[in-house]
Formats: structure tokens, sequence, C-alpha cells
């Protein structure tokens, strides 16, 4: 046996003893140098030596050596790669934080629920067909009453507590008056259009009233119409249903009885089972087992008369909720005085 | 309205729980409030019958009362002063749960001995048992009052509370509920008897009248009743006023009261011997008449309002309430009766010119039903049942026949239905038999036809006391709601495209409502109604002064209309500033501006977003927030999201300097098309002393406010169309250029954004220093040059970039800085 192959295996054994103590990057890379440097290295030294061998010695000397370099390569990127992803690792474990800390935050903004309650009223209509459409606040005696059958002196003006504009017309009286219901706008979509008709009118209406925990002065209304040939009754019951089921959930039962408003006949009131008591009676639903949260009818003759429209042609229904007092149902609010005071500390619940 | 059920059952029967009744009353359109039970907690109260009556043997003010029970005798001890023997009375006995007069509280009744006499019950007093707020004496109960009876039997009754909607004056009456339970129910109706013995002299109308008005009174009753001996009514009368909630006076008084509750019809009844002339005259007052009413109060009256009067001057505001000096008294005997008809509007018109209350409530009895339009048909009715009881009650004789003056006589009105019409409106049709029964059921007169073609026709004459009844739809409405509207069907209006696209300004509102929120900012909404002092505070220079008043407010607080948004934020801010102090504050507000437009026009609503700003920046946290001076939220913070939120919608503008009064000067923008024109907003800090005024403690506050309407109309017209991305490198250069300190920044910036293969423009430092010549600043811009077609080369970038100095140079006076 030649002594080069005893020195190869004796430097193989050697190197690869050394290389398991390695621990950092530099002393791996001195040991490369020591054991492969291509000039200095210790295996190249013996590799010049392969030329100077007999050559029936030659082949098989030849052979170990490549297996020796092979060897050599191998297990010292296998350190290499072993000592890289220790340093990664104790960069990061050095960089180690406390995920329990508070994030950075952007501020957080949000609607008014109001306007978060109108948005899902129209969303729940505007699969039916229905467009939104808004109108003034300040608003005509004409249009808010006498277009809706609720003439000066009647009765019926008692349910709606005016608060009016100080202008006086020639007459000396006052036309101008903060609207009481979004209903005038039945009477204006109605005189600009001809059939068919259906529109939501979301907006602020006024109350000369003194405020407590279910009565505001100033709030929201939605109103509905729809008008074409041949709407009746039962799709005005369909619709509310419709609505209910996507407003209040699908399990939601709903009631409708005969109340009265000048503007539609035959009149309705419309209620839904009490959500916080499931029909059994609760203080919520003042112990009835069921909520009202609108009113509506189908369109008094006398309206379409009065726009144009031949009544005995064309029929419709018109209804009218609130927007809040659906919110406070749902959110257990009571107090409707919260709505625009605009305390933050409420604001920021919803 | 408070419906007593026993009362009721005179008029209609029924098998239902008050439950149940409540329930079909209200699905049928007469709410039910509330279910009171009188009696139901009076456990061991009986009636009793005062046998003897004796003194205390220890005690002057009592007495020793011996009660027959039916079944025994028992001592009581009473102290009442309206306590004698043989009355009939409430005997409460041990074990009774009773209301404490002092304290209103419920206790139990326990066995007593009073100055060494033991008393075996208590006689009871109205308070004691829950029936009144009497407490002065005990309650004497009529003679018809069996000993021994519970008293639950003889004067228990369920009261309904119902809420009676303005269109049926009818169901102020006893009678009127009675016809809607006997539609209900299908029971007969027992119509009250107006037969009564017609012994006096006849009279004819101009006997007892003279009716000058008919404008403010169409029809006028009257019967002249002699002979009368004024008392207290009966008991079982007086009973029912009390669970009416009525008062009882004296048999006169409460007949007229009884009749009104009955049928509906108010009546007055006035002393003929107070009468001068004996003859009523029906008039407009004549200019400041005086009249001093019931209540005590002095009228000064004008020719707008309906008097009765005598030879002497009026007895009377018709419809509304006496006159002192006519009314009934214990000496009176000849009684004029007036059942009348007076226009609502008139009526109601006076109530409020005269601000007629009685115990809170606005108008009368009398009035509030006048003011509903009660039936031109029903004053004879309420009279000859009140003549009736008169006969009958208080020893009078009538006098034949009755006045009537009623100028302009209408028939009953008859309104037809037709199968047709039911089926249009309500998409189905009960058929005839159900409608016929049912409308006759409510006591209209009905004759059906069955048509050749399958159709039927109704035609219905309308029952004396309903007035609200005059088309078709309205007979539609008496089947369904007494069918009940859940028997109706259910159906889906027809599908439909997409529907149409709201308007543009309200997509618009709701487009700045998501862009606002989502960049951290707080919706809020407030009373458009402000009070003067926060417009004067808050209105810039040039809004009108004048803003639109309302003439009946609630409060000072909500007298005008505001001009602009800006107090209601900035008090939203104050008003939460005063509880625990945020860090930062982001409001904003959607809504409408009111500016007066001349007595003949709608003011403009003018729709702004508003908003306001002010605190930190960051909020303080352990990973460190803002808390220097240079953090706290300022003007470039309000204008950054101006920026943003206009190039959202699409709305492109430049900004110039402001002189606006609620804002610090020199730190304060209007917002102006990009091609100039009228601004459509302003984005500033608020002034320091607006600030003072309104209290708020944050020293920055910025404000932002735009016209949505004006933004609109600078929203870019045409679509946005897509550039194609050059291919070829961008070079990114720097120029530091140096400019007069107050130039604007703006127009510099716009001249580079806009130049030539600029493609993109920053600008990045702003600098006054040391380097920095006097009077100077120096404005540092990185831009990125770049062609769609080649790659530029550093040479023809450089020859650009001159052509851009020498623009800068001409248009803005702006020069390179030199390289120190
Ligand atoms: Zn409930």
């Amino acid at each position: 046996m030649s002594t080069l192959t005893d020195e190869l295996t004796d430097v193989e054994s050697s190197a690869l003893a050394e290389l398991e103590r390695i621990s950092d990057r530099d002393a791996l890379e001195e040991w490369r140098v020591t054991w492969q440097g291509r000039r200095q290295g210790r295996l190249p030294k013996l590799l010049e030596q392969l030329p100077t061998l007999p050559i029936e010695d030659r082949r098989e000397a030849g052979q170990l050596a490549n297996r020796v370099r092979t060897a050599l390569e191998n297990a010292y990127e296998e350190r290499r790669a072993v000592l890289e992803h220790a340093s990664v690792s104790q960069r990061l474990s050095a960089e180690a934080i406390d995920v329990t800390l508070p994030g950075r935050r952007v501020p957080a903004g949000g609607l008014h629920p109001t306007t978060q309650t109108l948005r899902e009223i129209i969303d729940a209509f505007k699969p039916m067909g229905f467009t939104v459409v808004e109108g003034p606040e300040v608003e005509w005696d004409y249009y808010n009453f006498e277009a809706l059958n609720i003439p000066a002196d009647h009765p019926a003006r008692d349910q709606w507590d005016t608060l009016w504009l100080d202008i006086e017309d020639d007459d000396g009286k006052r036309p101008l008056l903060l609207r009481t219901h979004t209903s005038p706008m039945q009477v204006r979509i109605m005189e600009a259009q001809e059939p068919p008709i259906r529109v939501l009118v979301p907006g602020r209406v006024f109350r000369h009233e003194a405020t407590d925990a279910s009565h505001e002065s100033v709030f929201f209304q939605v109103e509905g119409l729809a008008i074409d040939r041949g709407i009746t009754f039962a799709d005005l019951k369909g619709t509310l249903y419709a609505f209910a089921r996507r407003m209040f959930g699908p399990d939601r039962r709903v009631r409708f009885r005969c109340d009265f408003f000048p503007f539609v006949e035959p009149g309705v009131d419309m209620a839904i089972d009490c959500f916080a008591c499931k029909g059994n009676g609760c203080r919520v639903c003042s112990q009835s087992g069921w909520l009202e949260i609108m009113g509506a009818g189908m369109v008094h003759p006398k309206i379409l008369q009065r726009v144009g429209y031949d009544p005995d042609e064309y029929t419709g229904f018109a209804f009218g909720m609130g927007p809040e007092r659906i919110a406070m149902l749902r959110h257990g609010i009571d107090d409707i005085r919260h709505f625009y005071a605009n305390d933050l500390n409420f604001l920021e619940q919803f | 309205m408070r419906v007593s059920l026993k009362w009721l059952r005179e008029y209609v029967d029924f098998d239902l729980t008050p439950e149940e009744l409540a329930h079909r009353l209200t699905m049928a359109g007469l709410e039910v409030g509330s279910i009171e039970r009188v009696g139901g907690d009076w456990d061991n109260v009986l009636v009793g019958h005062i046998e003897r009556l004796g003194p205390h043997p220890n005690a002057d003010r009592l007495k020793l009362a011996t009660v027959n029970t039916g079944s025994e005798e028992l001592e009581v001890i009473c102290g009442a002063p309206n306590v004698e023997g043989g009355q009939n009375i409430v005997l409460a006995r041990v074990g009774a749960t009773l209301t404490n007069p002092q304290t209103g509280s419920r206790e139990t009744l326990k066995s007593a001995r009073i100055r060494g006499v033991v008393s075996e019950g208590m006689i009871c007093s109205e308070r004691e048992l829950g029936l009144g707020d009497d407490h002065e004496g005990i309650l004497v109960l009529p003679g018809d009052a069996v000993p021994g009876m519970p008293l639950e039997d003889y004067l228990g009754d369920v009261i309904l509370d119902v809420e009676v909607t303005a269109n049926r004056p009818d169901w102020l009456s006893m009678l009127g509920v009675a016809w809607e339970v006997g539609a209900l129910t299908g029971n007969p109706v027992r119509v009250p008897s107006l037969e009564y013995a017609e012994d006096g002299d006849s009279i004819t109308t101009k006997d007892l009248v003279d009716l000058r008005a008919p404008e403010f009174a169409p029809r006028y009753t009257s019967a002249l009743i002699t002979g009368a001996t004024v008392g207290p009514a009966p008991g079982w009368m007086q009973m029912r006023l009390k669970a009416a909630g009525v008062r009882p006076i004296s048999n006169v008084v409460d007949i007229t009261n009884y009749v009104m509750l009955e049928i509906g019809q108010p009546l007055h009844a006035f002393d003929r011997d107070r009468i001068a002339g004996g003859k009523l005259i029906v008039r407009r007052a004549t200019p400041d008449e005086p009249l001093e009413t019931l209540d005590g109060r002095q009228h000064v009256l004008s020719t707008e309002d309906l008097v009765i009067a005598d030879e002497n001057g009026p007895v009377g505001l018709g419809g509304i309430m006496g006159g002192e000096n006519s009314e009934v008294s214990d000496s009176t005997t000849d009684i004029i009766l007036e059942s009348a008809s007076f226009g609502f509007a008139s009526t109601r018109r006076t109530v409020q010119r005269r601000r007629i209350e009685v115990g809170g409530k606005r108008g009368t009895e009398a009035s509030q039903r006048f003011e509903r339009n009660l039936p031109i048909t029903l004053p004879p009715i309420g009279l000859r049942r009140a003549a009736k009881m008169l006969v009958e009650l208080c020893g009078g004789t009538a006098a034949k026949g009755i006045a009537d003056d009623w100028p302009d006589r209408q028939e009953p009105a008859v309104v037809t239905l037709t199968s047709e019409r039911m089926t249009q409106v309500m998409g189905s049709d009960p058929g005839r038999e159900v409608s016929e029964r049912t409308l006759r059921s409510l006591g209209f007169e009905v004759t059906a036809t069955d048509r050749a073609d399958g159709e039927y026709t109704i035609d219905a004459t309308v029952p004396y006391w309903r007035t609200d009844i005059g088309i078709a739809d309205d007979l539609i409405e008496e089947v369904a709601r007494i069918v009940g509207y859940d028997a109706i069907p259910v159906t889906l209006l027809p599908t439909t495209g997409e529907p149409d696209l709201p308007e543009p300004l309200t997509q618009m509102k709701d487009d700045v409502r998501d862009v606002l929120v989502q960049l951290g900012h707080r919706e809020t909404i407030s009373y458009p109604l402000v009070p003067m002092d926060l417009l004067q505070t808050t209105i810039p220079g040039d809004a009108p002064q004048d803003p639109l008043r309302v003439w009946n407010r609630m409060s000072p607080d909500q007298e005008y209309l505001r001009t602009t948004l800006r107090g209601s934020l900035l008090r939203t801010l104050a008003n939460n500033e005063r509880g625990i102090s945020r860090e930062s504050y982001r409001l904003f507000e959607i809504g409408q501006a009111y500016l007066p437009h001349g007595p003949r026009h709608q003011p403009e609503e003018r729709t702004y977003v508003c908003g306001v700003m002010a605190g930190m920046r960051a909020n303080r946290s352990w990973i460190g927030g803002s808390d220097t001076a240079s953090d706290e939220l300022d003007f470039f913070d309000a204008k950054g999201l101006v920026e943003t939120l206009l190039e959202t919608l699409g709305v492109r503008a430049r900004y110039e300097a402001a002189d606006d009064r609620i804002l610090a000067h020199g730190r304060s923008a209007h917002i102006l098309p990009e091609t100039g024109g009228r601004p459509f907003g302003t984005i500033g800090e608020v002034h320091p002393d607006t600030l003072a005024a309104l209290d708020i403690r944050a020293p920055r506050v910025v404000l932002y406010e735009v016209d949505l309407g004006a933004a609109l109309q600078n929203r870019r017209e045409v679509e946005r169309t897509w550039q194609s991305v050059s291919r070829y490198p961008g070079v990114l250069r720097e120029l530091s250029l140096l400019v007069d300190e107050g130039a604007p920044a703006g127009a510099v910036g716009d001249i580079i954004r806009d130049f030539p293969s600029v493609v993109r423009s920053a600008l990045v430092d702003v600098y006054q220093g040391p380097q920095v010549p006097d009077g100077k600043k120096s404005l540092a811009f990185s831009l990125v040059w770049q062609s769609p077609t080649r790659t530029l080369t550093d040479t023809e970038v450089d020859v650009a970039e001159t052509q851009l100095l020498d623009k800068l140079q001409r248009e803005a006076g702006a020069t390179l800085r030199s390289q120190a």
C-alpha cells in the first residue's frame, strides 16, 4: 500500500473530525483554507503527489482522492448550511418581541347609526326595484297637508304637530313649514313622472313636540311609494313581508292591522313579533308581543286624481317608517335623544 | 276614551274575554291601549246595609254601625261625616286588601280595637277601593245593591282604554264601539230608545231658536223640559260616568254627559229662566263682545267666534263651553236643551284663539268631538235621548216636538261598491255574501245585486253616525278590516330590472360618507335648528345674515334654520370635550344649510359636508405617538383629507388663500374649481377667538366644508381612459428651487406636474434657513422623466430640464438653487 492512500484516509477522518467541532463561520472558513485551500490546503498538497505514483497504484489512489474531496466538499456545505441557519435563528431570537403588546392602530371612523339603519332599509327594498329619491325639508303646507287629504283645520292635523316658518304670504298665512313627514314627496314624485313608480324617500322630518325618551322633535323617516296598473293590497302585504324578512330575519312574524292615515285607504299599521321576547310579551313591546314599525296603505284615490292619474286605471301603495325606532329596537337603545346628541361614547358603539 | 265593558253589554252581547275583545278591536282599527280591571282585587269586600248607627261609647267623633252582611250583623266603627243609618255601603272584612288613602300603598286589613271597642271591618271610601280620589266620606251605594253581594259582582268592571283615530268620532261613544263589537262578533246591536212622553205644549223651531250663523252652526236642535227637579243623578248613572272618567255633578248635567258618552253628541242645558226672552240666538259675536265661561275665564270675542246668546248678550261659546250666566243650578226647573252641529274648522279655530283648556288638554270634551267633524244627523238623536232621560229621571215635562233648525238639509249618502273594484284594490274578493253581511253588521243599509257577468254591486246607505265613508274604497276597508287583514293573501310585485340609479347628489353623499369613514372619521348628525348666537359665531362673513326663523319654536336653542354646518360641528366638538377628553377628534356631518329665498319660494337647501379635526395625529402609545405641537392635526391634515376625498369623487380643484371671519387668516384656503370660478369649499384652522367663544379647549382645530352640489358641477365629465404604461425606463431627478417666501408653492408644483414628459412629481422639502437667502424659500421636488416611445438619454433629460427651469423662472419666479 502506498503511503498516499493512507494519508488520504487520514486527511479525511481528521478533517471531518475537526469540522464537527466548528461552530462559527470564521472557523469554518479557516477549516476550508486549511484542508481545501487551492495552494496550501492539505488535500490539494496530497493530490500533487498523484502523478508521482506508479501507474498501477495511480488509478486506485485517484478514485480515493476524488471520494475524499467530494466528502469534504459535501461536509463543508452541510456544515455551512447548519451554521447559517443557526445564525439567522440566533438573530431572530435576539429580536423577539412581546406579541401581546398593542399594535399600531389606524383611527377608525364610523357611520351614524341612523345612516347605517337607513342603508339597511334601502338595501332591503332595492331588490324589489325601489329607487332612492330625496326632497326638500322646508315644505309648502300644500304638499305636507292639503295634497295629502289633510286640509286646514282638519282634525287629522293633530297627528302632526307642526313647526311653521316665520314667513307670511299676502293673505297673512304662513305657507312654509318644516315637513312633518316624508309623505309630501309622494305627491311631488307623482306630479313629476308617470307610472310605474317605485321609490324610497329617506329624509329628515320635524315635529313641534316636547322631547322625551321616545319622542324627538327632529328625526328621520323612510317613505315608500309604488304605483302602477294592477298593484293591490296583497302586493303591499307581500312587499312588507319581504322587507321584514330581509331586515329582521327569515323567522319574523308580521301583523297587519287597520289604522288611519288620511292619504291611504285602506290604512295599515304593520308590526313584527317582538324579537326581545319572541312574541310572549315583555317591556320592549309593552307586553303586547308586537312591535309596531310602519304605517302603510293603498294610496287614496283622491290623491291619484289630484296629481292627474286616473284612479280607475292606477292603484298603488305607500308606507313609512322611522329608522331610529328600528335601530332602538334592534340595539336595545332606551332613549331616542341619544341619536342626535352626538355623544361619541354613544356613536362609537355602532 | 274609557269603555266600560259592563256598560257596553247594555248594547251588544259578546262572549269574548277582555283580552280577546281588545285584540279584535285593535286589529280592526280601534286600538286598545290598556285593559283595567276594576274590583279584581276586592277579596273580602262586599255590600253591607247599616241597620243601626249609634255613638261610639268612648269617642265623640266616631260612630258604631251595625252592618248587615246578609248572613250576619257586624259591629263596625266609622268616622266618616256622611255615614247614616239605612245606607247601603261597602264593607271590607278583616283580610281585605285596601289602598291606604294617606300613602297610596296596598295594605291588608286587620281587626282593630279603637278606644276599647273592636271593629269587625271597615266601611270604605272610593279611594280605599281604588275607584277614585274621593276620601271625604264613605262610598254610598244605590238601593239596588243587595247586602252580602261581593262588591266585585256589583261594581266590578273591565275598562278598555281605546285610542280613537281622527276619522272615527263615533268611536268616542259607547254605541259606536258597540256597533264595532257587533260587526266583529256577528251579534245584533240594541239601540237605545228615543221615545218619551211629550206631555207639554207644542213648540216649533222659531219658539226656541234663532239660527243666524248657519256657516258656523249648520244645524241646531233644541227641546224644552219644564218642571224638572235638579238633584243627584241615580247611582247607576253616576257609576257609569265615573267608569268613563267623568265626575258626576247633578242629574241634568250628568244626563248631558251620559248621552254624550252613549251616543257621541255633546249637549248643553240652559236654565230657561236665565235666558232673557226665553229664546236662544245663535250668532257670531260682535267685535270685542265679552263673555265669562263656566271655567271663570273672561273672554273678549271677535266676529270669528260663535256665541249662543239671549237678548242681553252671549250665554255660551257655541260647541265649546257654556257661560257662567246661564248655568243650570239647584233651583232650575225649566231647561232648554241644546243639541247642535258646530263646524269643525270654526270650533277648532276658536279653541286655538281663545286658548281653551281643560285639565291641560286643549279644548273641552265637547269641542274635541266637534273638531272631529260630528255627523250632522246626530243632534236630534242625542237631543231625544237626553230629553227622555230628563223626563224619566228628573220628573220634567217635555214639550211636544223639538226645534230643528237645519237650513241646508242633506240626504244620507249612498256609496256603491263593485266586486271588480274590490279585486282591483285588494287583489281578491271575499264574495257578495261576506261583503253584504259585514256592511249590514256595521249599520249600513245595503242593496246587493248579483250581476249577469258574475260580478256584484252593493249600494250602501251610510249610517247616520259615520262621517268617514264617501267612496267605494272606504267600503272596501270596512269589509277588509272586519274580515281581518290577516285573511288577505300575499303576493309579490312583479320583478322589474335593476332600479334606476339615485340622483347624483344622493349618490355622492353616500360616497363622501364611505371615503371619510374609511379614512377614520366619525359621522355625526345634529339638529338643523340652532340658536342665533351659534350662527353669529360661525357664519362666514359672506353668508346671509337673516336665517329662516321658526315661528313657533320649541326653545330658543332651536329657533333658526342653520345657514352653515360649522356651528353644529364645533358645538359637537365642544360638547365631547367636556367628558373625558380624547386625544384626537375627526368628526363630520353631511346635511343641509337653508338659505332664504323670499316669501314666495322655498328656501334653497344646500348640501354640505363639514368636518372638524383636532388633537394629535397619532394617539399616545407605548410605541411612541405624538406629543409635540408639530404632531397636532393641522391645516395640511384637513387639506390632505379633502384632496383625497375630491380625487376619489373625481372632483378637480385648486386652492387659494382665504380670508374667512371665523378662520385663522394665513391658515385657511378656499377650494375652487380647477378652471376658476366661485369657491365651493373652505379649509382652515379655526380662529382662536371662535374657539374661545364656543368654549373649545383644543388649541388647534381644523375645519373643512364642501358644497357637494357645487362639487358635483366640477366632477370630471369624461370617463377615465386607460393610458398605456411606458415600457421604457424613467429617469429620476431632483430639483431644488428658490422662490420668494410668500409665493404659493402650488403654482410651482402645477407647472412641474403639467410639463411634458414629467410623469410623476412630488414636493419633498420646503426649507428656509442659513443656506437660503433672506426673503426666499427653497422647494425641493422629486420628479420622473419618461417617454412612452423610447429610452431618454441624459442629454435629452438635461435639455428638457433646462426648458422646465425657463418656464418656472418666467411663470413663477423660481430659480435653481445653487449647490452649496
Ligand atoms: Zn317583547
